[in-house]
């Protein structure tokens, strides 16, 4: 999940734009000069769906885009597989233009490259279920034996054993979405289009089914374009997000640097909307630590430090800087009158956070710390998180 | 003042040139017209005597499973049955057997042109303009007016009256094969083409089997509609149970009338019957 793993760029969109209706020339020259959507409506009649659209998507990275219904973000998405064609712009896949392949490259590019799970699942009805998840096989020709030994794989794969015989109508809104990822994925194309997939699910189901998908990201590593309307669900699952309002895009970033850097306030009031604290980390709260001791310092030495940063504890590291243990005031005040070092009566048992956790993951801790919390990376201590800067995320 | 009341603007043109240019086309296509006659009688011929060799006790139990298979009950598929055997009772079996003959003749050529249109005009709209008032048009002119052509093009017989009741019994399988296949699921089609399906492909094995119900109640409309032809292409010469409901109507035989009227009746309520049921079990399933 983490950045470090994703590759080079395999999708690109240039200056996509969509128009409906009459006059495009004209709305499209409107749109240049920023007229709001409605405001082109009534001028030239023509529906702005998309304007300018510039994306750069990589290899393995699971990219969100997400917008309120009406912001043309399921149109965008199917752009991609070319259900829907923009009015202009180019799609570049491994750089090369798809827009311009024939109608049977481009039936060879859907069978290979992209495949696509819906909102509504899209499962055929008058099928079973194993028939359902081997479908992208059969329209390739692939023989009977070999398309289900793969359809079998796929749906262990996603959780669901045996019910290849059943009907689709037999099936739950969640077993449905597995076969229709189960479905997509057989297909061992490199980029998943993903339309709203879980929207449709009550929301246990879909909590289950974002952490399915999680776990079966980091096995395969595909490149996923994501399309939700959710923001937790947007900043659970997103390498990167992408913001589009109005057929616009209005920014694209890390989950985290969008927190913390919204580009206007559409982005600041779709975050609040989100649950910070699921994707707000430790290291983006803390604080360098100011107050640290060594075990060979004496009490005295504690209670200096402790006094010059204005705290009531101090941690104790070693030659490494790792973390041994903390020293409250009280305890330096007892022991200053025997002159013993801080290893003698310091507390060994710290409230410590890894660097890389969520604030949500904290927050037990975070209640019941009688002292700021320690960050630790490998042991050693990068800095202090306190109950105040935990609980303002949360605000 | 006359004007004002009566319509003043009368033109002058003779509907009977359209007899004139009809009939000469006729004459002039002969050997076309001739060949589809022939072409038709020897399809209701083979029918009738495929229909004729199968023994009458045959249709009875035919009649008892397939009724018992659909319906799931022994006293409905006694009760079909039993309405079946009335018609040999009133001696109109082989009369049965003739109508039969003409109605699924009519009905197979309504499916082999019906539903290839109505597959083309599901996927375009254009045709789908063209077409609806043609199918309104085919579907609300009054059917006799379909005997005159026919006559004229194939005179009397068996062979106008698969052909008059052809015209107008396609008009639903047309109807309910656009209508289904509109009607699938836009996701599930988005679905097909998104895993690479050619048209083809698309059409096979998602967009018919996804409209199948509705495309059954086309074929049970059309059926239905053949099955109403029946006495009224008895008027240009179609035998069968059809002439013997016009003849008791010259005769005012009230009792044959009926009789036969009731015959008719009797087929009509037993195809549809088993027809219909398939199409709910199809919609169960689906």
């Amino acid at each position: 999940m983490s950045e470090n793993e994703v590759g080079k760029e395999i999708l690109r969109l240039e200056h996509i734009s969509k128009v409906y209706g009459r006059n495009k020339k004209e709305a499209a020259e409107l749109a240049h000069k920023g007229l709001k959507k409605d405001e082109i409506k009534q001028k030239t009649g023509a529906t702005l769906a998309l304007h300018d659209i510039n994306l750069s998507i990589n290899q393995g990275e699971v990219f969100v885009i997400i917008g309120l219904s009406g912001s043309g973000k399921s149109t965008l998405v199917r752009f991609i597989n070319k259900l829907h064609e923009p009015s202009t712009g180019k799609i570049l896949y491994e750089g090369k233009d798809i827009l311009t392949l024939s109608k049977k490259d481009m039936i060879a590019f859907r069978r290979d490259k992209v495949s696509m799970v819906f909102q509504h699942f899209g499962l055929m009805s008058h099928r079973n279920v194993i028939d359902n998840v081997a479908y992208g096989l059969e329209v390739r020709g692939i023989e009977k034996e070999i398309r289900y030994a793969k359809a079998r794989e796929m749906l262990h794969l996603v959780g669901l054993g045996d019910i290849e015989e059943q009907t689709i109508d037999s099936c739950s809104g969640g077993m449905k979405q597995r076969i229709g990822l189960a479905r997509a994925l057989a297909s061992d194309s490199e980029v998943l289009l993903m339309d709203e997939p879980f929207s449709a699910l009550d929301p246990l189901v879909r909590k289950e089914m974002q952490f399915e998908l999680l776990t079966i990201q980091r096995r395969l590593k595909k490149t996923i374009v994501f399309i939700t309307h959710d923001m937790d669900e947007a900043f659970k699952l997103g390498d990167r997000v992408a913001i589009l309002r109005e057929g616009r895009l209005v920014q694209v970033s890390t989950p985290q640097f969008m927190i913390t850097n919204p580009a206007d306030d559409y982005v600041r009031t779709f975050i609040e909307s989100a649950d910070k604290t699921k994707v707000v980390s430790v290291s983006q709260i803390m604080q360098t630590p100011t107050c640290v001791v060594r075990l060979t310092d004496g009490s005295t030495r504690a209670l200096t430090q402790m006094r010059l940063n204005g705290v009531s504890s101090a941690y104790v590291v070693n030659q490494q800087m790792k973390l041994q243990g903390i020293v409250t005031a009280k305890d330096a005040l007892d022991a200053s009158a025997s002159k013993k070092l801080v290893a003698d009566f310091m507390l060994q048992d710290v409230p410590t956070v890894e660097i890389d956790a969520i604030i949500a993951d904290i927050l037990p801790i975070a209640v019941s710390a009688p002292y700021p919390m320690a960050v630790v990376e490998d042991g050693i201590l990068r800095g202090i998180v306190t109950k105040a800067s935990v609980i303002s995320t949360m605000l | 003042m006359d004007w004002f009341f009566n319509f003043p603007f009368k033109s002058e043109w003779d509907p009977e040139s359209i007899d004139r240019v009809i009939k000469q086309f006729s004459i002039n296509n002969k050997v076309f017209f001739d060949g589809i006659k022939a072409g038709l009688n020897g399809m209701i011929s083979t029918l009738y005597n495929i229909l004729s060799w199968v023994p009458w006790w045959g249709y009875l139990i035919l009649v008892f499973v397939l009724g018992y298979l659909i319906k799931r009950s022994w006293r409905t598929a006694a009760l079909f049955s039993g309405m079946l055997s009335l018609v040999g009772f009133f001696g109109l079996w082989d009369l049965m057997l003739i109508t039969l003959s003409i109605v699924l003749t009519s009905v197979f050529l309504s499916l082999l042109i019906g539903f290839p249109v109505g597959i083309f005009m599901s996927f375009s709209d254009r045709a789908n303009q063209v077409l609806r008032p043609v199918l309104d048009t085919m579907q609300t002119m009054p059917v006799f007016v379909y005997l005159i052509p026919a006559v004229m093009f194939f005179g009397l017989g068996k062979a106008p009256a698969v052909l008059a009741t052809t015209i107008y019994a396609v008009v639903p399988i047309i109807r309910l094969t656009n209508l289904g296949i509109r009607q699938v699921d836009e996701e599930v089609v988005e679905a097909a083409r998104a895993f690479g399906s050619t048209r083809m492909q698309t059409m096979v094995k998602v967009q018919i089997p996804q409209a199948k119900a509705t495309i059954m109640t086309g074929i049970n409309q059309t059926l239905m509609m053949a099955m109403a032809m029946v006495v009224t292409s008895s008027m240009i010469g179609a035998s069968g149970l059809g002439m013997e409901v016009l003849i008791s109507v010259n005769r005012i035989e009230m009792g044959r009338g009926f009789v036969s009227g009731m015959a008719v009746v009797i087929v009509a309520i037993i195809l549809d019957r088993l027809t219909q049921s398939v199409v709910k079990e199809k919609e169960k399933s689906l």
